[in-house]
């Protein structure tokens, strides 16, 4: 060990300051507990539809959010996440026991019961909740980055997708329409080898996402996804370009899913050995650790301390979700439309015709 | 507003100056004095610009409102329809322009999945209007012809408008621009332009609620429940039946088919006792099916005769003019079946 009053100290790159980083490592660790936990409730019958795990991938989904410019009032940056962004929502401000009672399709939860897991929206911190057809969310945030540009806000937005949708018709018409209207619009691709079942080869014959980026006519970059700090540097290379009017940067982030698509998957079609040697050699926080303890940049105490804090956090919010009720039968009518309920027929859920008795 | 006016270029303060409009100039008026109202409305479409729209129903508005608010797209119905809901969650009110309304159907998934459901979810409403030129009898052939409405009314989440007059289409575009959740408005091309519908509209600000049927002509022996293009077929059918068999015959005109009035429809069927439904969407699917159950569940007891349907044939809009003329439902199909009707 060399005597560390004499070793130069690491400069911290992509001007972060130490407390970002803990950040950072708080929201990865989150994230990777709160999912943790969510298996748990599964388990249990608490979680009552599918789960989808982010494992291998919390580290991109941090990293990429953190460069984008949070705020609770409206009127910050805005990203549009994917099935496996929970790390990207966290960051946005998203409460773990939001995500609790959406997985526990809670009366309270943010979509109150009516839609599922992490897709939902609070647009005052900058999450737009994504849908399950996958690459609607690209021209949706076109549209959202459209109206900085109209109305000459200084505003980004960032959305995900997975290697698998940018097959798409949506993503190629959302792209394209971004890169004509140069929107401030930050498309992150996150290759993690498998959509569902289907490997990347059989998605596409590119060998790089990234070449989609000139055929578009916008930015590139490509990444490697479980290295944190690398992520961010590019994150944040394509948020200051969309902020200072350079359009459109497609960044690919080479990861891999370790888990299968959801929790019911058994990935019969993955190969043991591969899922292993990322697991053991290429794990974002594992990797993301070594670098903080490395450097000098944070000591293990510091991060056992903001573990004890993650574990109390989910202990706490579990036990609010858990007692938040379920929501209430007539509520199914409820926001269809602006102007009321949709009507009730008397031939369901009622006595018979009162008017015919 | 009255230095406004004097600044429009002359064919959009045709109504202000007291002069008849087209149906079209009438959505025309309608989508400028929005604009002029509240700076949130901007448009989306193909060639819409400089060119002002196939069929120039966006004229003038790019010159006058500038690119980022009348915005020419790619041809890419999918991302045109996502980027307006994504500008709507953001507090804009979009109006998008399918070159044809045929086209709708490469965003269904959009407006279907993702538009309708969005208040539904938490995401919020989404205002947005979607408007195209719509229907047959032009010769436009399988992909300039349809009449699509059907194909969204089973979604919950979305309004359908289809007007038939020039007073309506301008009331009623204006209340779809203002409406807090999304619209699909449909414009038959075959009432764009047609010289017997120009009317004096009001000089000033007006809108038609939407969910509002209309009661096009008074009857007391028939009801003939119907709207767009098939209105003014019904017309011309109920005063040949007046003429020549002392009918009488009412039409209503729906002008909204979501939410559907249904207590127009009925009240009318408890006048007349009788049911025609017209549309000039195919028969199998067509809103006939609806109406006639909503009639069945709830004034069964005031009917003297089966519902009946006139509509086009089940099959695709073929082009030829005889084929097309054949497709589609005409004068005497009405006549006939309303007199089949009457002798019940």
């Amino acid at each position: 060990m060399p005597n560390q009053t004499e070793a130069p100290p690491v400069e911290i790159p992509h001007a972060l300051v130490r407390g970002d980083l803990l950040a950072l490592y708080r929201y990865i660790r989150l994230t990777r507990t709160l999912e943790e936990r969510l298996v748990n409730l599964h388990r249990q019958n608490k979680v009552v539809g599918g789960l989808f795990r982010s494992l291998g991938q919390e580290g991109e989904s941090v990293a990429s959010a953190f460069a984008l410019r949070r705020r609770t009032d409206g009127t910050g940056d805005m990203l549009s996440p994917l099935i496996r962004n929970l790390g990207s929502m966290l960051v946005m401000g998203a409460e773990p026991v939001e995500v609790l009672r959406q997985y526990m399709a809670k009366g309270d939860s943010p979509a109150r019961g009516k839609e599922l897991n992490i897709h939902f929206t609070d647009y005052q911190r900058g999450f737009v909740g994504q849908i399950s057809p996958l690459g609607d969310m690209v021209p949706v945030m076109t549209g959202v980055t459209l109206t900085f540009r109209q109305r000459g806000e200084e505003r980004v937005g960032m959305v995900y997708l997975g290697e698998g949708a940018t097959s798409t018709g949506a993503f190629h018409e959302g792209i394209n329409f971004a890169a004509v209207q140069r929107c401030p619009l930050v498309v992150i691709v996150e290759s993690n080898g498998y959509a569902y079942s289907t490997p990347t080869a059989k998605q596409s014959a590119v060998k790089a996402f990234v070449d989609k980026a000139p055929g578009y006519g916008v930015a590139g970059e490509q990444v490697d996804g479980n290295d944190v700090l690398a992520v961010y540097g590019a994150a944040r290379r394509a948020v200051d370009r969309a902020r200072e009017g350079g359009g459109v940067t497609l960044i690919e982030v080479i990861t891999f899913r370790r888990l299968g698509h959801a929790q019911h998957d058994n990935q019969s079609y993955q190969s043991v050995e591969e899922i292993e040697r990322w697991a053991s050699t290429n794990d974002p926080l594992d990797r993301y650790v070594a670098t903080l303890l490395g450097n000098g940049w944070a000591s293990e105490a510091d991060l056992a301390g903001l573990d004890t804090q993650v574990e109390r956090e989910l202990d706490d919010a579990i036990a609010v979700a858990d007692a938040s009720p379920l929501p209430q039968d007539e509520d199914t009518l409820l926001d269809v439309y602006a102007d009321g309920p949709v009507p009730l027929p008397w031939t369901r859920h009622t006595l018979p015709d009162p008017a015919r008795a | 507003m009255a230095t406004l006016i004097h600044d429009r270029p002359e064919h959009v303060r045709l109504s202000a100056e007291g002069k008849p409009v087209t149906l079209l100039e009438a959505i025309r008026e309608g989508i400028w004095e929005e604009m002029e109202r509240d700076e949130r409305v901007f448009l989306l479409g193909e060639d819409i610009g400089a060119y002002g729209g196939a069929f120039k129903v966006t004229e003038g508005m790019q010159e006058r409102f500038g690119a980022l608010r009348v915005i020419d797209t790619p041809i890419s119905e999918i991302g045109f329809t996502g980027a307006a809901a994504g500008a709507a969650h953001m507090g804009m009110r979009p109006v998008v322009e399918m070159q044809f309304i045929d086209f709708i159907s490469c965003a269904y998934d959009m407006i279907t999945n993702y538009i309708a459901t969005s208040r539904y979810r938490g995401s919020g409403g989404v205002p947005m209007v979607i408007r195209g030129p719509s229907g047959g009898g032009v010769r436009g052939g399988p992909f300039h012809s349809q009449n699509p409405e059907m194909a969204f009314f089973h979604t919950p989440g979305l309004k359908i408008v289809y007007p038939s007059t020039a007073y309506d289409a301008k009331g009623l575009i204006k209340a779809a621009i203002r409406d807090p959740d999304p619209v699909l408005f449909f414009e038959h091309k075959w009432l764009y332009r047609r010289p017997q519908l120009r009317e004096v509209l009001p000089a000033e600000d007006y809108t038609v609620p939407l969910g509002e049927a209309r009661t096009h002509r008074e009857g007391t022996d028939v009801s003939i429940v119907t709207y767009a293009a098939m209105v003014h077929k019904s017309q011309e059918a109920a005063e040949q039946l007046q003429r020549e068999d002392g009918l009488s015959v009412e039409i209503i005109d729906l002008r909204t088919l979501l939410p559907l009035d249904e207590e127009a429809i009925l009240a009318s069927v408890r006048k007349t006792n009788r049911l025609l439904v017209v549309h000039e969407d195919t028969r199998t699917g067509g809103i006939a099916g609806e109406i006639a159950m909503r009639v069945n569940e709830k004034a069964f007891e005031w009917l003297d005769a089966p519902i009946l349907r006139v509509a086009a044939l089940d099959a695709p809009i073929p082009y030829s003019p005889p084929l097309e003329d054949f497709f589609l439902p005409g004068v005497e199909d009405i006549v006939k079946a309303v007199r089949h009707l009457a002798a019940y």
